[in-house]
């Protein structure tokens, strides 16, 4: 019978929860790497035993995990990210120039065609590759290279590069977003990048259409239509339908369109799930009631899903990478939130359970679906 | 022989013990310790120290004979007493946050 992997990255270590079909009965493992910082796990498409894991924290820095065997054994790989050429300057929070420096690898995106290459998301903003199963890494200079460098600031949680999406159909296409500095796309394999942030609105910038300096917080894709896109702005819940080359917003009736995660059904491509944050200085659920929200028509008409979810008194937050969904024929949702909680539904949204309670806060999510 | 005392995590990362024991050749100063550690260990790579600049992390010190020699030039020489394994050398992770 097919199962799920759930992998579930915390503030204090990494956790394997695995269930069958069903998705009722759950076996907890970890906490793996414990006490370290693991902000991102994600497997291998082509093969779910191969998983790589960013470790770090702030007195031994970034490592690197992999496991061949699912996450039943690790072994650490290369943790060697070094800028290519000389690393030039980004803007600072006061605006002033300030020199690119690595801090941490948020995001990880195995290649949908080789086991052994992943593409890492780092702070400060840059994307690295490896071919050799992450014993080494090397920067894509062509993203940093773009010329827009300069003008990049980072977010409240630092200027990283958070998302990572590639084109199942063309692998030379890839998206990234960078907060905040916003997204871009590659249609050559990295080489080159150019910003596609056209129709974006930021109020809180001096020019609210600038070409970059959107805050962006995810985008999501459903793999039969790569061309569109979703977005969760800083403020915003957005939309393309021409791979970025223009956004219109689509938060329609949502209670608060600020927010961090949003993905996309696996078997309906217009169907979208977003969680509602209350504001940027307020980072929990309005009225203290956790609610999903999901939209059926790829935007602008939203309903909220609140069964099993606590309707009172709740202010957790649900960070950006902490929201996937799973391919079983009933499409399975997982969120986690800072609370330590990880809730799963497994049809599509309509009903909540939660799988774990008490993890440290979760910072991100990631499914695999077994066969 | 040189005797090394690592923070818990990074224990754990080398799968050594509480104390581990490394042969330095010559007189030993800092950074001979940590070349034969990483050497040893290369799991610890980037960890106490940058992995290019060799610039040891903020938030971890160096001591040994109740002396702090975090500030010390790579090439310093040790104590005596780490020198011949009468004293260990620690690696700290400096008490910060949690």
């Amino acid at each position: 019978m097919s199962g799920v992997r759930v992998l579930v990255g915390t503030r204090k270590g990494a956790f394997i929860l695995s269930a069958d079909g069903k998705r009722e009965k759950w076996d907890v493992s970890g906490p793996h790497f414990a006490g370290w910082e693991i902000y991102h796990l994600k497997g291998s498409p082509v093969d779910s035993n191969r998983l790589y894991a960013s470790q770090s924290s702030g007195w031994f820095g970034q490592l690197m995990q992999r496991s061949s065997d699912g996450g039943k054994t690790w072994e650490p790989v290369g943790n060697k990210f070094v800028y290519d050429g000389v690393p030039g300057t980004h803007q600072w929070y006061d605006g002033t120039p300030h020199p690119w420096e690595f801090k941490r690898v948020w995001h990880l995106e195995p290649s949908v065609t080789d086991p052994e290459t992943v593409y890492a998301g780092v702070e400060d903003a840059a994307i690295f590759r490896t071919s050799d199963g992450g014993q080494t890494w090397q920067e894509l200079p062509g993203l940093r290279g773009h010329g827009s460098g300069p003008r990049w600031q980072p977010g409240a949680g630092g200027m990283c590069l958070h998302t990572i999406l590639i084109d199942p159909s063309d692998p030379g296409r890839m998206y990234i977003a960078i907060s905040a500095a916003g997204a871009f796309r590659t249609d050559d394999a990295g080489k080159t990048w150019r910003p596609i942030n056209r129709g974006l609105r930021s109020e809180h910038i001096p020019d609210p259409t600038a070409e970059v300096g959107h805050c962006v917080h995810r985008i999501a894709m459903h793999r039969s239509r790569p061309g569109v896109l979703f977005m969760q702005k800083h403020w915003d819940v957005m939309r393309s339908n021409d791979a970025g080359e223009s956004w219109q917003e689509v938060s329609g009736n949502l209670p608060t369109d600020f927010g961090f995660a949003i993905d996309v059904h696996a078997h309906e491509p217009e169907t979208i799930y977003v969680v509602p944050i209350k504001s940027d200085s307020e980072h929990y659920p309005l009225e203290g009631k956790l609610r999903v929200y999901r939209s059926r028509t790829g935007g602008n008409e939203w309903e909220p899903l609140t069964k099993g979810l606590p309707q009172k008194d709740c202010y957790v937050n649900v960070l950006r990478d902490a929201m996937a969904v799973d391919a079983l024929d009933s499409c399975g949702v997982y969120f986690g939130t800072t609370g330590g909680q990880v809730y799963v539904s497994s049809d599509a949204g309509d009903n909540w359970a939660p799988i774990v309670r008490d993890l440290p806060a979760v910072v991100s999510v990631e499914v695999q679906t077994l066969p | 022989m040189i005797r090394i005392i690592l923070p818990q995590h990074l224990r754990a990362l080398a799968h050594v013990g509480a104390e581990l024991k490394l042969d330095v050749e010559g007189r030993p100063t800092l950074c001979s310790v940590l070349d034969a550690l990483e050497a040893r260990y290369p799991m610890l790579r980037g960890t106490i120290r940058d992995q290019v600049t060799h610039a040891r992390r903020p938030f971890v010190r160096f001591f040994a004979c109740e002396e702090d020699l975090s500030h010390e030039p790579p090439n310093a020489l040790l104590p005596d007493a780490v020198a011949s394994g009468a004293e260990p050398f620690w690696v700290v992770g400096a008490i910060a946050g949690g």
